[in-house]
């Protein structure tokens, strides 16, 4: 983006309603089984802690909760913990929407940071497709389509 | 999503030229997308509204301001569907040659 700012949109179509939706985003049991064995750690209180962990109890990111309106939207601050160059780049944003479509719900995901080229965005980039692709197959088949 | 409309979004090299352009530079208004289309505004809005359709494209409003971003989950459908499983036995080729580096089975 122009303006010193990097952005990614992610939109897709889930053949259920706002509520399962809702309750597959912020359930651990859930979250474990479409992304790839991560789990989000948090009482999603606004302004407490989330923390998003591996299988091995790993810390990947963490941040705060900015906002929770059930079943709508949820945005978080977020901070990547593993590779030094993204965590230097300084907390990001998420923002994650349920709307409601005709027998579906669909599901936006904003991530931004304000810098220009920022290689946080970058990275998750590739993987936000890949967790979406499994948590549409998970709720719509009970299977996931991606082991890793 | 529908597949045939992801298809026919991308079978027009104006709607991939935008898509590339928002992967350059995501975020982008109506007019910032116009510049050097060689195209009236109401033939790209249209281009943008089908992309939209095919769900390649996510719109976002921010003050008075609408932005486009390319959305990557139809794209990462179609490279699982349709390029990773060719992949798939190529990489398993390459594991093999690391195994057997020197093809002493054959030698």
């Amino acid at each position: 983006m122009a303006d010193g700012k990097s952005a990614f949109l992610y939109v897709i179509y889930i053949r259920t309603t706002a509520d399962e939706l809702w309750s597959a985003l912020t359930k651990p049991e859930f979250s474990r089984r479409y992304w790839f064995g991560m789990t989000v750690e948090t009482d999603w209180k606004v302004g407490g802690p989330w923390r998003l962990k591996n299988a091995d109890g790993q810390i990947f990111d963490t941040g705060e909760i900015v906002a929770f309106d059930p079943p709508r939207r949820i945005v978080l601050k977020w901070l990547h913990e593993r590779r030094p160059e993204l965590k230097a780049e300084g907390p990001a944003r998420c923002s994650i929407e349920l709307e409601p479509a005709e027998g579906a719900v669909k599901l936006t995901i904003h991530h931004t940071i304000d810098r220009a080229d920022s290689k946080l965005i970058e990275a998750v980039s590739g993987g936000w497709p890949r967790i979406l692709s499994n948590l549409k197959s998970l709720i719509e088949t009970g299977k996931i389509a991606l082991s890793q | 999503m529908d597949d045939e409309a992801v298809f026919r979004a991308l079978a027009d090299g104006s709607r991939r030229l935008l898509l590339d352009r928002l992967h350059a530079s995501n975020g982008q208004n109506l007019g910032e997308l116009c510049r050097g289309m060689g195209m009236s505004r109401q033939a790209v809005a249209k281009h943008l509204a089908i992309l939209e359709e095919a769900n390649l494209v996510g719109v976002r409003r921010e003050g008075r301001e609408k932005l486009h971003f390319i959305n990557p989950v139809p794209i990462n459908d179609i490279a699982e569907r349709w390029i990773d499983k060719f992949e798939a036995p190529r990489l398993a080729a390459l594991a093999e040659l690391k195994r057997n580096p020197e093809g002493k089975d054959h030698g």
